[in-house]
């Protein structure tokens, strides 16, 4: 399976996305919104991506790009997708309910970047205190107590 | 958290129980709140954080020949791994040729340590079942690992000794020596490893049948190394997308079918002759040369991302940079294999009794610095 | 030849000739109570180090070495430091029965030293019954330990305490059959028959194959029931931390410490007593001259070599088997260890009553 044929499958149903292929695998830069209908396109037959090995978010101080990299276990291709996320109201569907590994992933994210995944079945802080103020991997966070500048 | 209600309210037969963060069993500081019906598992609820110490967003503010400092503190019992990881990333991205002598010495190291994780594993895991003396044993032989990096890195645990272009140092004179002789010794003390431990009764029957995770579940939940192949799944990052001189040596990517803790176990004590295997093609065959690349004194990585994968001792490792072209990574995020592995600990331990709550989480061979990061 | 026998006896003698019955009974009582406490104290501190030192050399390690030679002195240093500590008392623990459950523990293994003879004639009490007192009085400890886990108001304990009663409970039945076995032979149940029936050869070998299975047996349950590894669910420090007693620390923690170890002596004693012959030297049919040789080795010798080697056969399980699951543990006894005992039970009867053992 071809990066030309995936490029083909997507951009049927999502004429909006672009794509990327300066790095190591194909990219596909969609909108948030639409991010939910990818993810069940890409995991249903005959492509497959059964197996999400890499989630995670990047602040790009105007804008969130969640990140996620897929695979397929039969095929042995890879694939990235950026999914760009408001950054005043960060917000995306959930994807835990196609791969699971996607659960802690996204507690993580939301943890650490106040990113909310809709319709996620329990959305809570997993590595901070429940009382933690602030998303410590956004680009303004300042802790002036644990954070010293370089 | 469970407020004080919450547990009044349970219904009558259940009882909320918290595993650590203190606890014999997790081996460092995990938390898990688990909901017992006599002595059945019905829910088991991971809490982390407790080490959490951001090791991400601090990478962020670290140049390229520093950050790879703090990764050694993350999967601490594959240091050298985590290192090489990063090295490689930075060498993607620079594209840098990594001399051969460095490649095989890399590869060598990567083994050594994850014959000393495997140790380690296996003694605190036969603790875990409350078995002891294991531990001592496993611990005699990892000591002999410990002392090769010692002379070697200057380190016995953070071994700090892969740079991008290479390695830090050249051998020490005695490495291949020592390497030999360890491998000699090993080879009879797995098989002592397996009398003590893996042919007991009592320890196959409490590991066989417990913790069944199926091969769709352990893809779905993204669970890597033993966890997954001990469920059929090909996952071995050294076969499938061989870094270094891991193409250039023969070895044999383990796989069991059962999906149980027991096919675990044995995935990682075959796992261990395999690493020996390995040394054994590469050790008299390290080539004369330079032991690191030439590279520039201020490394800046060209604007883009970039991934790699590579294989420790617990899984894959994934290390994710996104550059904007400066001297420090824009942002930096560790796929770490104890994260994926661990949320499958719930649908492995449901239905299980408290003592196969012990026996899976020792077979996922958690290290809690690794999940929380 | 030097023997307790002879000691006890002009002891006797000499209060008997100089007090009325019943002061004699008194001051004999005294001296017993302080032997009794002397030999726990002793036993607790010997059994500790012994366990440490067999461990420690399993593990190919040294053990305690610092104080006093091979580090003998360790576990008195460590019992100082236990009294020293303060004994808490958790705020949600049920007081009185908190700081009670120890001492049930305890009592229950002081009770059970009474009938064991220790040597040709060096017995607390000479009863009639003693198989059946010690099966009665060694159901008692698990009220004890019971007592610990609930009051504790901790759910390790108390997990850990209804793991206990499970376990001792089922492996009584066990235990108590194997005892059977001996008393279907010897036809008595006091301890001084039983250990007069073995002049000629210990039962362990005089009795067949169906003796021998009924002293694995006897050793398995014994294990079980002193809640030691691999039946130490009850404790279970990789799942349930310390088990029943989590929350005791100080004086109180060390009273179930030492009564577990004073358990493992009480029932190695009666595997000994028992199956290996109880003082009795070692015999072999008409070699009177070597019979004659093994006479000389004092009774006290032969009783506490053989405990101790029962002990060290228990502490060898400890630290090389790993833990058996709570429901295999309870498999374990019903589904095999009792219909075979059962079945054992009635072959040895049938011995005894043909006559077939030696």
């Amino acid at each position: 399976m071809t990066n030309e044929v995936i490029k083909e499958l997507v951009s049927g149903p999502l004429p909006s996305a672009t794509f990327d292929e300066s790095g190591e695998w194909l990219t596909i830069q969609i909108d948030a919104a639409q991010w939910k209908q990818l993810a069940t396109l890409l995991y249903n037959a005959p492509y497959h991506f059964d197996y999400l090995f890499c989630l995670t978010c990047v602040d790009w101080k105007t804008h969130f790009t969640t990140v996620y990299h897929l695979t397929s276990t039969c095929h042995r291709q890879a694939i990235v997708v950026k999914a760009k996320v408001d950054r005043n109201d960060p917000q995306i569907e959930t994807v835990s309910d196609i791969w699971k590994t996607a659960d802690f992933h996204e507690r993580e994210v939301f943890d650490l970047f106040g990113v909310r995944f809709i319709n996620h079945s329990d959305l809570r802080r997993l590595i901070l205190t429940e009382d933690f103020e602030g998303y410590p991997l956004r680009k303004d966070f300042e802790d002036p107590v644990n954070m010293i500048k370089l | 958290m469970y407020t004080e209600t919450q547990i009044v309210n349970n219904s009558d037969d259940e009882l909320v129980v918290n595993v650590g963060p203190q606890h014999p069993a997790t081996h460092g500081v995990l938390h898990l709140v688990i909901t017992l019906q006599g002595e059945t598992i019905k829910k088991v609820e991971p809490h982390l954080g407790y080490i959490h110490r951001s090791i991400e967003k601090m990478c962020e503010s670290l140049t390229y020949r520093q950050f790879i400092y703090a990764t050694s503190r993350m999967d601490y019992l594959s240091a050298h791994i985590n290192n090489h990881a990063c090295a490689l990333t930075v060498e993607k991205g620079l594209q840098i040729e990594v001399p051969q002598r460095a490649q095989y010495i890399r590869v060598i190291m990567d083994e050594l340590t994850r014959i000393a994780s495997h140790e380690l594993w296996w003694g605190a895991m036969a603790m875990d079942l409350g078995a002891f003396t294991p531990f001592f044993y496993a611990f005699r032989e990892r000591e002999m690992i410990t002392e090769i990096m010692e002379e070697t890195c200057g380190a016995r645990l953070t071994m700090n000794y892969m740079v991008p272009g290479g390695v830090m140092t050249d051998l020490h004179p005695d490495f291949q020596k020592k390497v030999k002789a360890f491998i000699q010794l090993f080879r009879s003390k797995i098989d002592e490893y397996d009398e003590l431990v893996t042919g007991n009764i009592i320890f196959q029957n409490r590991m066989k049948g417990v913790g069944y995770l199926s091969k769709e579940d352990a893809i779905s939940y993204g669970c890597t190394g033993a966890v997954a192949r001990a469920s059929g799944v090909s996952c071995d990052i050294r076969k499938l997308y061989p870094y270094d001189v891991y193409d250039k040596v023969a070895f044999d990517e383990i796989l069991e079918t059962e999906g149980d803790s027991f096919a675990r176990y044995m995935i990682r004590m075959r796992e261990m002759k395999e690493s020996i295997k390995m040394i054994e093609q590469l050790i008299d065959n390290i080539p004369e040369g330079d032991y690191q690349a030439k590279t520039k004194a201020v490394l800046k990585l060209p604007k883009g991302d970039f991934y790699t994968r590579v294989e420790t001792a617990r899984g894959e490792l994934g290390v994710y940079i996104v550059s904007e072209g400066a001297t420090t990574p824009y942002r930096i995020k560790f796929r770490s294999p104890g994260f994926s592995n661990l949320s499958a600990l719930d649908q492995m331990a449901r239905g299980g009794k408290l003592g196969d709550l012990m026996a899976t989480m020792g077979t996922l061979d958690l290290v809690i610095p690794d999940i929380d990061r | 030849m030097y023997s307790l026998h002879a000691i006890t006896n002009s002891v006797q003698n000499w209060l008997n000739a100089r007090l009325s019955s019943t002061w004699v009974l008194i001051i004999e009582s005294l001296i017993v109570i302080v032997l009794a406490i002397a030999l726990f104290a002793a036993l607790g501190l010997i059994l500790v180090w012994l366990e440490r030192k067999v461990a420690a050399h399993m593990q190919i390690r040294l053990g305690p070495n610092r104080l006093g030679p091979a580090g003998i002195f360790q576990t008195s240093a460590d019992t100082l430091k236990l009294i020293l500590k303060e004994g808490l008392t958790p705020d949600g623990a049920d007081k009185f029965l908190f700081n009670f459950a120890p001492f049930v523990v305890m009592i229950v293994a002081m009770l059970l030293l009474a009938p064991i003879a220790f040597a040709n004639g060096f017995q607390i009490w000479n009863i009639n019954i003693g198989v059946l007192y010690i099966s009665a009085i060694s159901s008692l400890s698990v009220i004890g330990i019971l007592i610990a886990g609930w009051a504790s108001n901790n759910k390790y304990s108390l997990l850990g305490a209804m793991r206990s009663g499970a376990q001792i409970v089922s492996y009584e039945l066990s235990a108590g059959l194997s005892i059977l076995t001996i008393v279907v032979l010897t036809g008595s149940l006091q301890m001084t028959d039983i250990v007069q029936a073995q002049q000629n050869g210990w039962w362990i070998f005089k009795g067949h194959i169906p003796v021998i299975i009924a002293f694995i047996i006897f050793i398995i349950a014994a294990t079980a029931e002193t809640n030691r590894a691999p039946f130490d669910l009850a404790e279970a420090e990789s799942e349930l931390t310390a088990g029943f007693h989590t929350e005791y620390s100080g004086m109180k923690f060390a009273l179930f410490f030492l009564a577990e170890y004073i358990n493992i002596f009480i029932v190695c004693a009666i595997g000994a007593t028992l199956f290996l012959g109880g003082w009795m030297p070692f015999h072999m049919g008409n070699w009177t001259q070597f019979n004659h040789v093994m006479d000389f080795i004092p009774s006290s010798i032969w009783f506490f070599g053989k405990t101790f080697f029962l002990i060290f056969l228990i502490m060898w399980f400890r630290w090389t088997f790993p833990r058996l699951r709570v429901d295999q543990l309870l498999n374990l006894e019903w589904k095999y260890l009792l219909p075979v005992s059962l079945f054992n039970l009635l072959l040895v009867t049938l011995i005894a009553i043909m006559n077939w053992h030696f």
